[in-house]
């Protein structure tokens, strides 16, 4: 039978492993075909990424920004959406932060922009996926075609702004003047002793998204509207049953999933480039997917999966730099095939091992 | 003369479900030949195996005498075998036309094929009175064309052998008239015919041999002549033991459940209940005995506030209920004290992906009983859990697991003991003991008992009439979205079983 | 005065032309995926990675036609990843489709920097490497007939065959969809699976042919931006064309007629906004260039949203087919 039960740590831990390896193999072939050491690459990649304090700083700058996106993507993916526009609503997301930032930076202290700020960059994030979610709410229209369509409705949104409204007067760049003090986070390497980042740009976002992923945990597995979101999302019927709102439920559930997504503006924008310009969210919002499928939706195995392609954007970036012929590009090639693997074909391996186990568990001569 | 189809002990497992045991048959040709049974006898995989759906685990199949194996649904169609399936398998926004020729085009390019089948539909037609518009497009006819169409769709494609499965079930009885006119023109013709069904009416009206499945098993074949409705019921059901359950008599009273004139209409647009009027009082279990299908699903769904009425007025305790309205939904219902212990556990009763203590909420998260503002009381509800595993022996007693990897008859305790626990008015009980083992039969129909001798009202809707018999204190027949009848529990089974085929109905 | 609005028009319709013919053969393709019910939002990707694969081909042999070929082999290899995810095995089409597209993006600009070390450009193509526009008869002789002249001289002549590939397949299309068998099985795989596998025909085998035809006319498009539209392949040259496509096709409720009426809609927009690019439209005023940029998008979702017709896709899409127990 198709639906055959596997232990759990087959399920939660063999599996994921077995894609993340495939995927990790397949990378290394491509490394192979431009005529690289793969083994080299990687010792490249991991000094670079975690051999030394600058290292990890950028790692861990990356991996802030990718926390937000994958949440955005999880939360979303526990009431049965998939919001693909996690690009767009960071975008629009950057849109909010700069406001708070150019509107406060020049009188106040970055400790009182801060909130404005967060504000600013979750409501913009969640206006730019309310309409998508209403519209699949309401009028059934597919989330994920609308995600997209807003992504680039976004893109030319912000491009007309940076152009044409709040750029920089006298300067031909589409980017608005850089922000004072009062508009810039701390970067950690200020807040602690000795010089352990160097010139890295790992910020205080790191600690404002490891406080949503508290939040997002606190939300999903403890809160009723948690609780509603998850029932609509592993059984619909069922929430109807329990008299949940479908229409509620993924509209507040998109609402956030933006907000996540708009918060990255916070460490692109408020922590390290102190202005806004123009494309800054770089496809980060689309990493965000990967993220999320390899975190699994849970906010520990996101910071685990950020974490690890942080650590494949910076050692990528080092890499890149010993080995030009391993471009940065290598990056979304690896990111492709974790999407791949550990999405797509998921369940590649699992008939295989149904086969397996069933076998070891099942007396001879029963398979009648 | 050799028969049309014969099989010989054929057998098929899906996984621990024995659906098909020793199963042998015999189909003489030009004969309309019926196979009835209850729900999950095993009819429909049986048809499936003849049909190339799924292959037998075990046995042979002789057609026109040659042993053949049928391994999809391409031998099938060139065995001479057509399928009607209950649910059609019709493209909608194709015309009648094209889905007949699919997948039987003749040649590459469509204009040729096409051609020649609107001058075969034609004879078909005339041959058989088997009128339809072939340029019409199937979404926009009733289904009883549909069904039409499908008969076409087959004997287009030479079929000798026609199946058709639970072919009345969408029909209005006008349409079922119909439809029998043509199977005896196609008897006539010489094709033969199997015809799936669970009505003793449609047997007895049209069939010329009858074979009765029960439990997987081929338990009789006779000359539908030769035999009588009583006689089948009998058969259909079979002499089981009645399950004891200790009961004192009901101790009735005061009207907890008033539903007066309540009618619904499905997203399909059919009126699947009817002008239905009856009540419960507190104290007392009253069973809605039926074939399913026949609207019992809906009446309970709209009673639980999950779908709405299109007319009609509910009392509950005495308050008046308009199930008209927007703001209705399964959590105002729930607030008015009813409970609901939903027929499919798994589609609706459950989250299986959850832990138990998960679903010992489900419904009732607003419960201020269960949160602290907008947390969830965590260890509260686990504590709620762990005592009703211990008063409901839900096993393995653990709150931690996964509700997918308990067992039927355990999953169906968390539901219960979820809503029983709540204290209902009302409590709305459908397939309480389906999927369930005898174990936790027993226990589960103790505990209604108990909540019945505790002065709440219960409404129960099984499809076992045994069930209803032993719990219910009094029995109303719902047949084709009416009320039909109410008879005692202890009333004759027959009797109770020709109500059921909507036999002697008197709609109210 | 009319001399000159007239010159204006044809040269705007001409880029529109050029400017649709991409968007044209991948909307085509994804019709094929997208109508036997498997989605597909890898377009861009397939496109990205035919567009490398004609490049860099191209630039080796000197040959356009080999680049071609080479264009679409690389197409159909990501369309039948696609399938192997979606049809075998059951994966998530979203999810897969997104793959590809990383998948695309970061092996073009890899293995070019690799193979080129142009930043991840093939080299300019030589001639014989690109396909040349070709003149139809008479073009010359017409040409000042008025009216008429520099329309077919301009506007209908002077395109290189694959554009003239691109138009003809969506009465091709048409013709294929609607009047052969392939076509009735591949409408009805994607309405409703379980009547195509009970009429005896194999799902799986008519959906892999399905999104073989998707990788054929997206290797098409692809190639037509390197090896045609420009000489060479550029870093991220589709610029998200695949989902102006996929948008189109949406708003072309899956129909090829429609399709060729969105493709030059958006071609037109996109035309619309080159030649505009900081001048004022009289009465309007100036209207930012990311307007145009945007509509096609806009109209989508406004279609989406059911306010103009309702777009209804094919019932089967994006649901994996399993056989069940009836």
């Amino acid at each position: 039978m198709s639906a055959g039960q596997l232990p759990r740590w087959v399920d939660f831990g063999l599996i994921p492993a077995l894609n993340l390896i495939a995927a990790f193999f397949v990378s290394g072939l491509v490394v192979l075909l431009i005529g690289e050491n793969p083994l080299e690459a990687v010792e490249i990649l991991l000094w670079g990424s975690l051999g030394y304090g600058e290292g990890i700083g950028f790692t861990l700058f990356n991996a802030t920004s990718f926390i937000f996106t994958g949440l955005a993507v999880a939360v979303a993916f526990h009431a049965g959406l998939f919001n693909i526009g996690g690009e767009g609503q960071a975008y629009v997301g950057g849109l909010g932060v700069a406001f708070a930032c150019l509107a406060l930076d020049r009188y106040v202290p970055w400790w009182v922009t801060l909130p404005f700020a967060v504000a600013g960059g979750a409501l913009f994030g969640a206006a730019w996926a309310l309409i998508p979610a209403w519209l699949q709410a309401t009028r059934g229209s597919h989330i994920v075609i609308t995600t997209i369509m807003f992504n680039f409705i976004g893109a030319a949104l912000m491009g007309y702004l940076l152009v044409d409204v709040i750029a920089k007067p006298g300067s031909m760049q589409p980017e608005t003047r850089t922000f004072e003090d009062g508009g810039r986070l701390p970067l950690l390497d200020n807040l602690i002793p000795g010089d352990f980042f160097g010139t890295s740009q790992v910020n205080l976002s790191l600690v404002i998204a490891l406080i949503c992923c508290f939040l997002v945990w606190a939300l999903i597995w403890r809160t009723r509207l948690g609780y509603e979101i998850r029932t609509f999302g592993a059984n619909p019927t069922a929430a109807v049953y329990a008299g949940i709102s479908p229409v509620r439920i993924t509209i507040v559930t998109m609402l956030i999933s933006g907000a996540m997504a708009g918060l990255m503006a916070i460490n692109e924008i408020m922590g390290a480039q102190h202005r806004l310009l123009i494309e800054f969210v770089a496809g980060y919002g689309f990493v965000g997917i990967a993220v999320a499928l390899m975190g699994r939706a849970h906010p520990v195995g996101i910071v685990l999966a950020a974490i690890l392609f942080g650590m494949l954007y910076q050692g990528g970036a080092e890499l890149s730099f010993e080995k030009p012929a391993i471009t940065r590009d290598m990056i979304i090639v690896i990111q492709g095939l974790v999407i791949l693997f550990a999405g797509a074909l998921e369940y590649m391996f699992r008939p295989a091992l149904v086969q397996l186990f069933s076998f070891a568990g099942a007396p001879a001569g029963q398979a009648d | 003369m050799t028969p049309a189809i014969e099989l010989r002990k054929i057998n098929k497992s899906f996984g621990p479900v024995h659906a098909n045991k020793e199963i042998d048959l015999v189909v003489e040709k030009g004969s309309i030949h019926g196979i009835i049974g209850e729900n999950g006898a095993g009819k429909s995989t049986l048809m499936s195996i003849l049909y190339g759906f799924y292959q037998a685990d075990r046995g042979d199949i002789l057609i026109s005498g040659e042993e053949v194996s049928i391994a999809d649904s391409k031998t099938a169609i060139s065995l001479g075998i057509g399928m009607v399936h209950q649910h059609f398998m019709l493209v909608d926004n194709f015309s009648v036309l094209e889905n007949v020729v699919l997948g039987a085009e003749g040649s590459a390019r469509l204009a040729g094929g096409l051609s020649k089948a609107r001058k075969e539909l034609k004879r078909l037609e005339d041959d058989y009175e088997l009128r339809v518009d072939p340029d019409a497009l199937i979404g926009d006819l009733p289904v009883g064309l549909q069904q039409r169409v499908e008969i076409l769709k087959a004997l287009f494609r030479g079929a000798e052998i026609l199946i058709l499965d639970e072919p009345t079930g969408v029909l209005t009885p006008a349409e079922a008239d119909h439809l029998f006119k043509i199977l005896e023109v196609l008897r006539d013709e010489g094709k033969t015919v199997l015809l799936i069904t669970h009505k003793l009416r449609e047997i007895m009206a049209i069939t010329d041999t009858v074979s009765v499945m029960r439990r997987g098993e081929m338990v009789a074949t006779r000359k539908t002549a030769e035999t009588s409705m009583e006689d089948l019921a009998e058969l259909m059901v079979g002499r089981r033991v009645l399950l004891q359950v200790d009961k004192k008599p009901a101790q009735p009273k005061e009207k907890v459940l008033v539903v007066d004139g309540l009618n619904v209409v499905d997203s399909r647009g059919v009126k699947v209940v009817k002008n239905v009027s009856f009540d419960v009082r507190a104290g007392e279990i009253v069973g809605i005995a039926g074939v399913s299908g026949n609207g019992q699903s809906e009446l309970l769904e709209t009673l639980a506030g999950i779908r709405s009425a299109s007319k009609g007025t509910v009392w509950i305790d005495g308050e008046l209920i308009d199930l008209e309205k927007r703001d209705v939904n399964a959590a105002s219902m729930r607030q008015k004290n009813m409970g609901h212990v939903p027929e499919d556990r798994h589609r609706m009763g459950l989250v299986t992906s959850f832990a138990e203590y998960e679903n010992a909420i489900l419904g009732h998260h607003n419960d201020p009983r269960y949160s602290n503002g907008m947390l969830l009381d965590v260890a509260g509800i686990k504590e709620t859990a762990r005592m009703e595993i211990e008063k409901y022996d839900i096993r393995p007693p653990n709150p931690l697991l996964k509700t997918a990897n308990f067992s039927g008859g355990n999953q169906q305790k968390i539901v219960l003991a979820r809503e029983i626990e709540r204290d209902p008015t009302v409590l709305l009980v459908g397939q309480p003991t389906r999927g369930v083992d005898i174990g936790a039969i027993e226990f589960i129909h103790k505990r209604l008992i108990e909540l019945r001798d505790a002065g709440k009202g219960i409404l129960l809707v099984s499809v076992e009439l045994d069930e209803i018999r032993a719990l219910a204190d009094r029995v109303l027949v719902m047949f084709d979205g009416s009320i039909v009848g109410e008879r005692a529990p202890d009333a004759d089974e027959s009797e109770l079983g020709l109500l059921m085929a909507g036999v002697h109905g008197e709609a109210k | 005065m009319f001399e000159t609005y007239l010159h204006t028009m044809i040269l705007i319709l001409d880029s529109t032309v050029r400017l649709s013919t991409p968007l044209l053969l991948a909307c085509l393709a994804g019709l094929y995926s997208e109508r036997s019910g498997i989605v597909d939002i890898g377009l861009e990707g397939k496109m990205l990675g035919a567009a490398f694969g004609a490049g860099a081909v191209g630039y080796m042999t000197g040959n356009a036609w080999l680049g071609l070929l080479a264009g679409i082999g690389v197409s159909i290899f990501l369309a039948l990843l696609h399938g192997f995810a979606s049809i075998t095995n059951r994966g998530n089409q979203i999810v897969s489709g997104v793959a590809i597209n990383f998948l695309a993006a970061g092996l073009t600009a890899l293995l070019g920097q690799s193979w080129f070390r142009q930043g991840g450009r093939t080299p300019p193509l030589p001639k014989e490497g690109r396909f040349q526009d070709i003149e139809l008869p008479f073009a010359e002789q017409v040409e000042t007939v008025p009216v008429i002249g520099p329309i077919y001289s301009e506007l209908l002549s002077g395109h290189n065959i694959l554009v003239y590939l691109a138009f003809a397949a969506v009465p091709l299309t048409w013709w294929i969809l609607f009047r052969t068998r392939f076509g009735l099985r591949l409408r009805a795989v994607g309405e409703n699976p379980a009547a195509v596998d009970t009429a005896g025909i194999s799902v799986v085998w008519l959906r892999y042919r399905a999104v073989i035809a998707c990788g054929i006319l997206c290797g098409v498009a692809g190639s037509y931006l390197s090896i045609a539209q420009s000489s060479g392949f550029i870093k991220d040259m589709t610029a998200g064309r695949g989902f102006i496509a996929l948008a189109a096709l949406i708003f072309a409720k899956w129909k090829p007629g429609n399709a060729m009426l969105a493709c030059l809609l958006f071609g037109f927009l996109d035309a619309v906004a080159i030649r505009l690019q900081g001048q004022e439209i009289p009465g309007i005023g100036d209207v930012p260039v990311q307007f145009f940029q945007a509509l096609p998008y806009i109209l989508t979702v406004i279609l989406l949203a059911g306010f103009i017709g309702k777009a209804i896709p094919p019932k089967a899409s994006g649901v994996p087919y399993l056989k069940e127990r009836t």
